[in-house]
């Protein structure tokens, strides 16, 4: 490209091209196409390969490859994180399948990925990895479901012991002999799927029945860094969300229930979580999840909430911000994650199913702008509460909550 | 801790033999994922640019891509030592023009750290020990009731309430799968514990433990022996 210095036609050429949205070529794409290595070990009796159910829903990913998501018949692959400590996170998820009518299966056969202990303390080695995670993949496929993956560090981590295994023959013998023993195949899935993919490709049939009108809403949002900086070529890009130049996951879904997302200059910047860190060092946690992520929020956009679609990206900026308080920092964004927003969106009981009195954040300035009577369903909470403790009432139920509750407001 | 300093070339380790330092290096080079992770260094410094911990600490991915790829074991050491545990394992770093992955590098390092129970090691997961107890025994890497007053008061008042509403709360959730459950994420089936203690012990997860905590040890390895037993004498 020839230019004429100080003409500025290179920076115009430049701002030009920044303009257009992003679309790549997949047989131009840096990086191998795993799943063809998956079928070739297939097709040499090494593996099964657990095909996505029909019917699924195809997304474009960051090179332009197709990748399959599974509407139904699932295994929810339950994150430890989001079911201890943030259960409203799980419960969205599901109660979404349910008000679809989609089949699915909560199973109880699944262990943690161990993932979130690999990355804190390095007490593991890959061939513990790679057996943990081929053991809930053959449960998922002796049930006759497909694995959904509801964390993203889980989905992330998969995704490189599955690098792993790919390309070691002597990793695949060592977990084939580990199955063997545990009497299970070695299945590896055809894709590997995050839920937030599943709600990003669902988002117009979701968005067909929202009671909520979300349009007067702002939102930043943070995209985990174990969803789109592992193995990054599987994470979702569409070239009319962002431009194509930043994973579409979260915004797609808040652009289509109506909500405005706004942009921030440390959109890139990890949370804060730090796996260890969250656990036992936490001043470097909330120092970063205030100073590099809610201050510039506040700063630069202020928004009515920052949406996640990960655990430990949830739990860091929602509890950090309680510190910054104390400290009259400039903090004060409630949390949540795609599918709680999309479950409120839809109707869903603000505790019963989004279970809103696990955050820590004011979440009361958001309900009142969205119009959710939320006294009103915090005192049939509470009520569900209190006859528990009397005995009077075993637990809240689907029964209890299947059905949307919150009034139309659009 | 020392602070960092950045171009010294003094060896900070001297009393460590170089063949030991030389050892460790060696163990971390032949891991198979070494070469994926590392294919030199423009020293461009985008890495630290997008890393969280570069912010907060004396810590560098770039000096340890460089520090890798010039093979000084010094450096390297000292890294094992001091450096490792700042990473946040986000992979920010990835963002590499060179797809160096210092953060991966990081993770090959801690294990080595582990396998070799480097003291600073153990110090370090001295209080994270009952996370590796609850990851191992009961296959969740967290539980409802780890969230104490003590351990999380940064956390604010928040956790008072809840401890007071714990169980009642866990009966309030529609998941089946987590309804009730208070000492793990979910319920998880015996069969399958069993099977993730196999796990385990196969693959050598069990003994490592060792390393970094002989108490530990001690329990983890003899309440998995037990199950497995009563497992097997059911069968």
């Amino acid at each position: 490209m020839k230019t004429e210095p100080g003409s500025g036609s290179c920076i115009q050429q430049i701002l030009q091209k920044k303009a257009q949205p992003v679309r790549r070529d997949p047989a131009k794409a840096p990086t191998h196409d795993v799943r063809e290595e998956l079928f070739e070990l297939e097709a040499r009796g090494e593996l099964i390969v657990h095909r996505v159910p029909e019917p699924y829903l195809e997304v474009q990913t960051k090179f332009g490859r197709t990748k399959k998501i599974p509407v139904e018949h699932t295994w929810h692959h339950k994150s430890c994180g989001q079911c201890g400590h943030i259960p409203g996170y799980s419960s969205s998820i599901v109660w979404l399948h349910r008000q679809l009518g989609l089949d699915y299966v909560d199973p109880t056969d699944q262990t943690s990925c161990t993932g979130w202990n690999y990355y804190a303390s390095g007490a593991s080695n890959p061939a513990a990895q790679t057996a943990v995670m081929c053991r809930n993949f053959a449960a998922a496929y002796q049930a006759g479901y497909y694995p959904l993956i509801h964390c993203g560090t889980s989905y992330g981590h998969y995704k490189e012991v599955r690098e792993e295994l790919v390309h070691h023959q002597h990793l695949r013998d060592e977990v084939r002999r580990i199955m063997d023993k545990l009497n299970k195949p070695l299945v590896v899935p055809e894709e590997i799927v995050h839920y937030s993919e599943w709600v990003h490709a669902m988002r117009h049939r979701i968005a067909e029945r929202q009671v909520i009108d979300m349009s007067h809403i702002r939102a930043c949002i943070h995209a985990a860094c174990h969803y789109h900086k592992i193995v990054v070529e599987d994470a979702i890009y569409d070239p009319n969300i962002l431009k194509g130049e930043r994973t579409a996951i979260i915004t797609g879904v808040l652009q289509a229930l109506g909500i405005t997302v706004e942009d921030y200059s440390t959109w890139f910047d990890c949370c804060g979580f730090g796996f260890r860190h969250i656990l036992v060092e936490r001043d470097f946690t909330r120092s970063f999840a205030i100073s590099r992520k809610i201050e510039v929020m506040k700063r630069e956009v202020n928004p009515d909430m920052v949406v996640v679609q990960d655990t430990g990206c949830y739990t860091t900026l929602d509890k950090s911000q309680f510190i910054g308080k104390a400290h009259q920092r400039d903090v004060g964004i409630p949390a949540f994650s795609d599918a709680q927003i999309t479950a409120l969106a839809l109707g869903a009981h603000p505790f019963r199913v989004v279970q809103m009195h696990w955050g820590s954040t004011d979440w009361r300035p958001l309900m009142a702008k969205l119009g959710i009577d939320w006294q009103t369903y915090k005192d049939e909470f509470d009520a569900d509460v209190e006859a528990i403790r009397r005995g009077d009432k075993k637990a809240v139920t689907w029964e209890d909550c299947d059905a949307p509750v919150v009034t139309k407001t659009k | 801790m020392r602070a960092w300093e950045a171009g010294k070339q003094a060896d900070c380790y001297p009393h460590v033999a170089r063949e030991e330092k030389e050892r460790l290096f060696r163990e971390i080079k032949d891991d198979e994922r070494y070469t994926d992770y590392l294919y030199g260094c423009y020293e461009c410094g985008i890495c630290v640019s997008a890393c969280p911990s570069a912010r907060f600490y004396n810590y560098s991915p770039r000096v340890i891509a460089q520090a890798m790829a010039r093979e000084d074991t010094d450096r390297v050491y000292e890294i094992l030592i001091e450096d490792i545990w700042n990473c946040a394992q986000c992979f920010s770093c990835t963002r590499c023009p060179r797809q160096n992955n210092p953060g991966g590098l990081v993770s090959i390092i801690r294990e080595v750290a582990v396998r070799n129970g480097i003291q600073e090691t153990r110090d370090v997961l001295q209080g994270y020990s009952r996370v590796i107890y609850k990851v191992m025994l009961k296959g969740n890497q967290v539980s409802p009731d780890m969230l104490q007053p003590e351990f999380f008061a940064d956390w604010g008042t928040w956790v008072e309430g809840f401890t007071k509403n714990m169980r009642e709360w866990r009966r309030a959730i529609p998941l089946e799968s987590l309804r009730g459950v208070t000492d793990a994420s979910w319920r998880t089936d015996h069969k399958t514990l069993v099977e993730l203690y196999t796990i385990w012990f196969e693959t050598g997860n069990v003994e490592l433990i060792r390393e970094v905590d002989e108490g530990l040890y001690e329990l983890l390895k003899n309440t998995m022996e037990e199950e497995l037993e009563d497992a097997e004498d059911e069968d």
